[in-house]
Formats: C-alpha cells, structure tokens, sequence
C-alpha cells in the first residue's frame, strides 16, 4: 500500500477545493478533505504543478484555507459482492437506509457507512477444486442471493492465468473470509473474498465476446415492444419535455421489464418520484417469482438537491453493479433518469474548472463522455460459454424541450432505439406518450414486419389526412382518406395507448400483443370499411373504440375478456352488413 | 471576539474582497459603513484572499471600512414566536416588532435522506375545478406558477393560501412590488390567516443580493416548523426575480457563464430551495408554491424550463386561468384515486374532449364547415370553460365532479366519451 500523502487547502469555490500537494497526485484519485472530525470524500479532477483541483463529493460550508486533504491512491471504486440487491444507496453507494438510522432526517455530510455487510453469512458452494486453472471473471463457487446463484468470481482486474491453491470447502462464510487462494505464474498468491472492489469509471470486461444484440427485451409496454422495440443488451434513449412522463414510463419499464435485475439509477431527479420508487417496490410481488420486486432490484438514490459531484458519480456506480450482475450470466436493464442531469453536473464542474465551453455552455468532451457511458451496455458471452446482457435505458430531458440540443443528439448517435416523446401527446393525455411518428428503433419485434409496417404505414397515412384536413378542411376529404384517419387515430388509441392506472391496461405479455395486433390488423386495417359518409364512420370507431377500451381492461382470456371481443366482432360483423346493404342500394 | 479587517481591496457589482485568513466557506460577516451595517456571505476563498457578498449592496463601501466576521455561516431565529411577523431579506423587522436572536437554526441544511421521506398521500383542496379535479395539490408538493407579467398570480397564491388546510403559511416575497406585498398583507389579515403566517419581504427597490436568502431563510424556518410536527405552506413570488439575482452575482464573480447568461449551477440553485419540500416521517410538511413569471411567456426560457424539471408539475396561469394543457400536478394520482371512484375518469375523458376542442375552434377560424361533432365540442368547450375555467368557480371537489358529469351528458352521447361501459352505467346522469 502507498503511504498516505498530504496536502493543504488554498482554494474554495463552490465545491472545488483546490489543494496543494506535498508530494506527487494521481488524476482521479479519491482524496479525503479533513475538517474538524468529519472525512469529506473528493475526487482529482485536474492537476496543475503541485494544486490539485478537486470536487468534493458533499457540501463545502465551513471549509477553511489551510485545512488538511489526503490523498488516498484508489480511484472511486464500489464494493461487489452478495447483499447488493434489494439495497438503496447514494451515488458513492453509501447505503440510505443504515444511514437515516444512523443520521436521522438528514444527510449528514461526511459520513460514508459500508455498502455489504461484512459480518452477514452466506452459504458457499465451491465449484472449481484445488489446481484447476482459472482466470479473471472465472466462476469458482457460489452464494444464493434471493432467488439468484450469486457467483463468486476470480477479481476482474486479475490477468492472465492463476492456479487454484486453496478453496473452501461447503460451508458458512462471510465477506470477510478468505474464500481462495490463487497462484499467479509468478508464483505470488492472491486471496479471494466473497466480494471485490472495482472502479466505477473503469467497465468491466472479463467477458470472451460481445454480440449484437437481437433477443428483445420486453417491457409490456405496447407501443415500445411492438412497434419500437428494445434488445436484451441494447441501449435506448427516451427524450422529452417535462411532464411528458418519462418518469413514469422508466417507472412502469422498472416493474414490468422481463429481466433478471434492474438497477435505477436517479442522477439529480426528484425526491418526490425517488420516495415513490423506494416505498412501493418493497411491497410489489413480481408475478412472475412472487417474490418482492424490490430482490432483484437495485436503486442508486441521488435527488437534484444532494451535491453536483455525487450526482456526477451515480450513474457509474450504476453501471458498474449492472456489469457485475451480467458477469453471472444474467439479464440487467440499467434505467437512468435522467442522463441530461448527468450531464448538467459535469457542465457544472466544467465551468468551475473554467474550461472553454463547448455548445451550449457543455464541456467538449460531451459527446465522448455520453458514448462511452452507453458503450457500457451490451449481450456478452462469458468465458463459460453462458451469456449474460446489460441493456441501458436512459430518458433525456433537453431544455426547452428542443431535441436539437446537444445531450439529445449526442444520445441518439450512440442509442439503437430512440422513443421520442411529445407534449402534444402528453397534453392530449396519450400515454405512453411516446410520438410513433418521430420515434424509431434498430431492434427486430416480436410482431409480423408486414404487419408491423402496415401499423407503422396507417399512423404516418392518418397524420397526414389529418394535417390535410387542417389546410382544406374535413369536407374536402374524401371517405377513403378520412377512414384512414380513423384507423390511424383508432389504433393510436386502442393499442399505443394504454392506462397506467389500469391493473390490466398497465403492462402487457407478448401473447396478448401479439392476439391483438393480429385482431386489428386482420379485421381494421387491412380490411375496407365503406361507409355511407364520415358521420358513419366517426360514429362507428366511436363505438369500437369504447368497446377496445373495455377489452384492454379485461384479463387476458377472461370471461369478460371472451365477451367484449364477441361483442366487437359482432360490431364489425354490422358494419360489413350495413356495407353490403349500402352496397345494394346503390346497385 | 473576532477579528476584525479593513483591508478590502477590491469592490466589483455587490461583492466586495478582503484580506483574512481562518475564514470559513459561506462564513457570514459584517460590513460597518458610514451608512450603516450589513450583512455579507463568503462566496469563494483563494488563499487570504476572501470574496463576499454584501447583502444590502455596495453602494458606499469605501475601501477602509471594517469587516468582522462570525465564524459561522449564516443564522435565522425560528419558532413561534415569528407567527405574525414581517421581517426583510437577512431577517430583520420590517414591522415594529422587536428584533428577534434567539433560537438560532442554520440556513440551508444539508438534503433530507429519501427514505426518511414518506409519499405524500394527503390532497389539499382549493375548492378550484382546474386544481382540485385536474391537478390535485397535494401536501409535501413542490409546485410552480408559470405566468406572465400582468395575471392575477399573486392573487391566486393568496386564494390557495387562505382556503388550503395547513398550519402555517410562510410567504418569502423576492422582488416583490410594494403593493403586492401589502396585497398579501390584507388579503391574510382579511381572512383571519395573518397570525398563522410570517413573511419574509425583499422588495423591488432593496440591494439585489438580499434577494437571494428569501428563500433559504423561509424554508429554513418552514423547516424547523414541519420537524416540529407542523403542516407548513411556503409562498415564494417571484422566483425569477431570485434566478436574475443569482445572474446578477455570478456574472460580477466572473463565472464562466452557461444558458443566456444564467450560472452553469442554475439547476442546483433552484434544486436546493425546492427540494426543501417533504413529508417527514412521523414529522409534518412543507408545500411549496412559487411564481415563476416567464419572460415572453416562455416556457423554454432557463428558470420555468430548470424549473419544470425540478418542481412536480406546475399551474400554467394564462388568460387569467389556469390552462389545462401545461398545467401538471405529477403527485395527483397518489391522492386522486381515494377521493371519488369517477374522478380519474372525469380528468382524463374531459381533457382529452377539451383537446378536440381545441381543434375543432381551430377548424372554424380557418373557415371550415362544422361537422355535428365539431358542433358538439364546440358547445362542450364552452361549457367547460364557463362552468370549471373559470377563476371565479369555487366549489368542492365533489360538486364539480357531478358537474363534470352534467357537462357531458349535455353535450355527448356516453358511447362518444371513449369511457368505459361500467363507469357509464355507474356515473352517467340518467
């Protein structure tokens, strides 16, 4: 271990504290600021002769020239081990929970608790035996976490290839035991515990190939999985204005998302939707384990009013427990909200180091910054052969609600699926309010290409009547146009649109997608519906529309669910009818 | 006692730099002039060099005047012995009370641990249509006023304040005109609520600086207030005025700056104040309601749009009513689904008609022929506006919830509504 190095504080601004080593500095190493009794976590940002130039991790009131900083030698790193899931932490994963036990009310600054327990037992099974060859990411034994094997695996940042010397047998172990021990080629000895550290700006890759992402990931969301879906290990960006409800969407994604583990990450959002989170996912069951949600989740808690530079750190935190998680060979949907609040801390320390601003008063490095963090998605073959998949999903919120502004853009070239969202469509309250004519993705759906392109080919074709309509009125319409409005505007409705306060309505299996996209497609809108003038045909999707709305709330294949698509079928069964008639008498 | 300084060697804008060491961040002083005392906040320390800025202005700082600082950062009296107080920006009366030093709690404590938080779950009703059913407000809700200059802003605050169920109104005026500030004032007092409220006032005419601790001052005693037990409404009008003040020091410090001038920290500034708004665990509440006037009326504009990402909706004011699309209480469906079985329904069926609404007027100041069902939007529009728009509709949220349903039975077939069968078996007026 290097020995403590030390330094004096020269400057304070905000929470830059600027600090005059005694000896050398490492770029992005964690420095302790003393004051009085309290250890105030900080990062080097920048290294300018002996100043060190770095952001403290809380609030800097009262600091003082001349008080004392220590330099550490590590970078941010979190812990890794059993006991994360189901955890709420900050984002230099300070666990929430233990700490208002400790704290009470208030975040008192400069107190850091330990993230894992590190008395808590854990029932290990060895699954390699003594000289067996291993490498980093290599699965050697393992713990039950909830319902998952949570594997124990040779430390990430090990290379090459180390002999098994000793490993323990069955039994009941904590993080503080020394599980095995590995011998490098060199003959040096390493120990292995139950946990490791890894830093959190540093992605893990003891994986032996990345794949293209094809599988999809299904979020129950209509118009995302049939329409613009997303893939396991992909990544997608969900832009919007305020109260467009994106959080909402990432909300409703969290709970119904067919994943092995969820991580949100809430990087300067609002205590009032973070309290939500936090106090209903103990008590959701997860219908498809029964057990509660909240044991393959993990919430990485930073509200917009705890310090920019913490608020800068949540989302690597995130990312880095989602990669941990995938290197069990598991499926991790990493939600973050919102990425423009990430990068509106790393515009904020930008101007305190008084860097030269790019667009928008954003740092150069933006764009780089933003891919890369995206980057860290991905399906992965591990070195077992098993595959495992970190997908992200990350809404933006673009001032003014401009898309052309720099976060935006910068998302959308490194995302593979773009859900757009409109305040027309929020103001008109269409939930989800995704805009399916502005909104795209890369990834295969589930649902018919044919089909899924008449769904996608009837929305543009109703738009435009409808914009036509604006300039020449309804009555220069003429009913075939107009009837395509009313398909387009029907199927916007009845399919795109769903009740997040809706038991029912508020998440949907691929099965039911399928049944109902198929049912619209075969009997709407690739069937000709004539009607005598438009009045008819308002009045008809009038009262398919209700009927629909009621069939979306019943169960799947319930009676109610059985009766309403008789009675649907009957009503275009009528319409036929009343066609044929109409046909007749024009005859 | 501590030391005191008169080595200032430097006055920029209201910040003034002087030579002293040991002086800790946001430390506050004291600056002694010919004119007077005021109150100073450190705002940056480069090696003995210290930056701070002076509450009631620079005006007539000479370079030889004396600086003493308290060696801690700054402090406000609480408790209730502040009910039915007016004091100014730093916390001196502005009434002809006494000055007040005991009980002295720090501005601007650190953030409250989310899990100590509770979701709130408790709507305060306002006996206005467009709040009570479109966009509920509920205790604990951080919420914005977006306006322009010249609606009846003001007003509403003082409505909401009189009629909302809380126990103590805190009312921090930043660039306040003088007679608003009386408006408040007798508006309170009228209504009997004065004696529950404490207000703290910076006026247009007053140094800019003091403009900036209104809010910290008033969530710090709304603080103290809601750990004790108590339901506390803070009033903050207008907080544009505290963004430009903000501006106003940042540019003078010489900060690199971000969005039209505004400091890169805009959106951490406002953050601060309104993430003061909570339900404590086995505590009270703190509501908060501000004024956010947009210049040019617009929304996109650095505060309401920082503002519209931190705050949990906003009531958009505009033609003197609150319009339904924009306006947004994100927190309603924790309260609105425990008042009346019909509510959600009612929200959701009547805006979505009053969208349709919207189009059909369009089509007719085009010069379009009015199909039947645009001629009965257009009767349902007005409806609407006349019977729940308006400002001057104050009713319980249960009589307009029948009213709703009155609405549209006159104007709709139930089928038409889009709603679903058993709630229109349920609710539809016979």
């Amino acid at each position: 271990m290097s020995s403590l190095r030390a330094g004096k504080i020269v400057k304070i601004n905000g929470n830059m504290v600027t600090v005059e080593a005694e000896s050398f500095v490492i770029q992005n190493e964690v420095a302790y600021i003393i004051h009085g009794d309290q250890r105030l976590k900080a990062e080097v940002i920048r290294v300018r002769g002996k100043l060190a130039e770095t952001q403290v991790y809380e609030n800097t009131v009262d600091l003082k020239v001349g008080e004392v900083a220590e330099f550490t030698g590590e970078l941010l790193s979190v812990e890794l081990g059993p006991g994360l899931l189901g955890q709420i932490f900050d984002g230099l994963q300070n666990p929430l929970p233990e700490l208002a036990k400790e704290c009470g009310f208030f975040l008192k600054r400069g107190v850091y608790l330990q993230p894992l327990n590190p008395d808590s037992k854990w029932d290990f099974q060895p699954l390699v035996k003594e000289k067996a060859k291993v490498r980093a990411g290599d699965k050697i034994g393992f713990v039950t976490e909830n319902i998952f094997k949570h594997f124990v695996m040779v430390p990430f940042g090990l290379s090459g290839i180390f002999e098994v010397e000793r490993i323990s047998s069955p039994g009941s172990y904590s993080l503080k035991d020394s599980i095995a021990s590995i011998k490098d080629s060199n003959g040096n000895t390493h120990e292995v515990f139950l946990k490791q550290t890894w830093p959190v700006k540093v992605p893990i890759k003891a994986y032996a190939e990345k794949l293209k992402p094809e599988e999809p990931l299904i979020t129950k969301m209509r118009i995302i999985d049939s329409l613009f879906p997303v893939a396991k290990g992909g990544t997608y960006c969900i832009p919007g204005p305020f109260g467009a409800g994106k959080t909402v969407l990432q909300q409703l994604t969290s709970r119904h998302a067919e994943v092995d583990v969820v991580i949100i990450a809430a990087c300067g959002e609002r205590a009032g939707e973070v309290v939500e989170t936090l106090k209903t996912f103990p008590e959701l069951i997860d219908p498809k384990t029964s057990r509660p949600l909240m044991e393959r989740t993990v919430i990485i808690c930073n509200t917009s009013s705890m310090p920019v530079a913490a608020r800068e750190s949540s989302v690597y935190t995130a990312a880095t427990i989602a990669e941990y998680y995938r290197q069990m060979g598991l499926n991790v949907l990493l939600l973050a909200d919102s990425t423009s609040r990430w990068a509106q801390a790393m515009r904020e320390m930008s101007g305190r180091l008084e860097e030269i601003p790019g667009e928008e008063a954003f740092p150069a490095y933006l764009e780089s910054r933003i891919a890369s963090f995206y980057e860290r998605a991905g399906f992965v073959r591990l070195n077992d052969g098993s595959l495992g998949s970190v997908t992200i999903g990350g809404t933006v919120s673009p001032a003014g609600g401009n898309f052309e502004e720099p976060v935006t853009q910068a998302t959308l070239k490194v995302v593979g699926a773009f859900h757009g969202l409109s305040r027309e469509r929020s103001n008109a309250r269409k939930y989800p309010s995704i805009d399916p004519l502005i909104s795209w993705s890369k990834y295969p759906s589930f649902i018919n290409e044919k089909h899924n392109k008449k769904g996608h080919a009837i929305l543009r074709k109703s738009n435009d009547v409808s914009q036509m309509m604006k300039v020449i009125g309804e009555e220069g319409t003429s009913v075939a146009d107009y009837i395509d409005y009313l398909k387009g505007d029907f199927f916007d409705f009845v399919y795109l649109q769903q009740n997040a306060f809706d038991e029912v309505d508020e998440a949907t299996i691929t099965e039911r997608q399928k049944f109902i996209f198929e049912f619209i497609y075969n009997n709407i809108l690739e069937r000709e519906i004539r009607f005598a003038d438009k009045d008819n045909a308002l009045q008809f999707f009038h009262k398919l529309r209700q009927k629909f709305k009621t069939w979306n709330s019943a169960s799947w294949q319930s009676e109610g669910f059985k009766r309403t698509q008789a009675e649907i079928e009957e009503l275009l069964n009528e319409a036929s009818l009343d066609r044929k008639e109409k046909d007749k008498t024009n005859a | 006692m501590r030391k005191v300084h008169t080595n200032i060697i430097q006055i920029s804008g209201d910040v003034i730099t002087v030579e002293a060491d040991n002086v800790g961040y946001m430390e506050i002083a004291e600056v002694t002039t010919r004119y007077g005392i005021s109150l100073a906040q450190v705002i940056r320390i480069d090696n003995n060099k210290v930056y701070l800025q002076v509450f009631a202005g620079s005006k007539g700082i000479s370079t030889g005047d004396k600086v003493r600082f308290f060696g801690h950062p700054m402090r406000i009296t609480s408790g209730d012995a502040l009910l039915g107080r007016i004091f100014n920006g730093s916390g001196q009366p502005l009434d002809k009370g006494p000055a007040l030093g005991d009980n002295q709690v720090e501005i601007g404590s650190p953030s409250v641990n989310p899990v100590k938080r509770i979701i709130p779950n408790k709507m305060i009703r306002t006996g206005i249509p467009m709040i009570d059913v479109f966009n509920s407000l509920v205790e604990s809700q951080k919420l914005p006023i977006f306006s322009i200059a010249g609606e009846p802003y003001n007003e509403l605050l003082a409505r909401i304040a009189v009629q909302a169920e809380v126990d103590i109104i805190i009312l921090g005026g930043m660039g306040l005109k003088f007679d608003s500030y009386l408006f408040f004032r007798d508006k309170l007092q009228e209504q009997g609520a004065l004696s529950r409220s404490i207000f703290f006032i910076h006026t247009a005419a007053d140094p800019t600086v003091e403009c900036l601790l209104v809010p910290d001052i008033s969530l710090a005693v709304a603080e103290q207030f809601a750990l004790s037990g108590k339901r506390v409404l803070v009033l903050l009008t207008d907080m544009t005025n505290f963004a430009d003040a903000l501006k106003e020091i940042s540019i003078t410090m010489e900060q690199v700056p971000s969005n039209r001038g505004y400091p890169g920290d805009l959106y951490s500034q406002l953050a601060a104040r309104y993430e003061k708004a909570v339900d404590f665990d086995t505590a009270g509440s703190i509501t908060i309601l501000a004024v956010t006037t947009m210049p040019g009326d617009d929304v996109t504009h650095p505060v309401p749009d920082n503002t519209g990402y931190i705050t949990e909706g906003q009531f958009y004011l505009k033609n003197r009513v609150i319009e339904p699309f924009g306006s947004l209480s994100r927190l309603k469906q924790q309260v609105n689904g425990k008042t009346r079985p019909d509510h959600r329904t009612i929200m959701d069926t009547m805006i979505q008609l009053f969208a349709s609404y919207r189009e059909a007027l369009e089509k007719r100041a085009m010069g379009f022929q009015m199909s039947g069902w645009d001629n009965k939007l257009l009767k349902y529009g007005d409806l609407f506006e006349k019977e729940m728009m308006s400002l001057e509709v104050n009713i319980p949220l249960e009589k307009a919830l029948d009213k709703g349903w009155q609405i549209l039975s006159a104007c709709f077939t139930p089928e038409e509504t889009g709603i679903k069968q058993s709630v229109i078996e349920q609710y539809w007026p016979k």
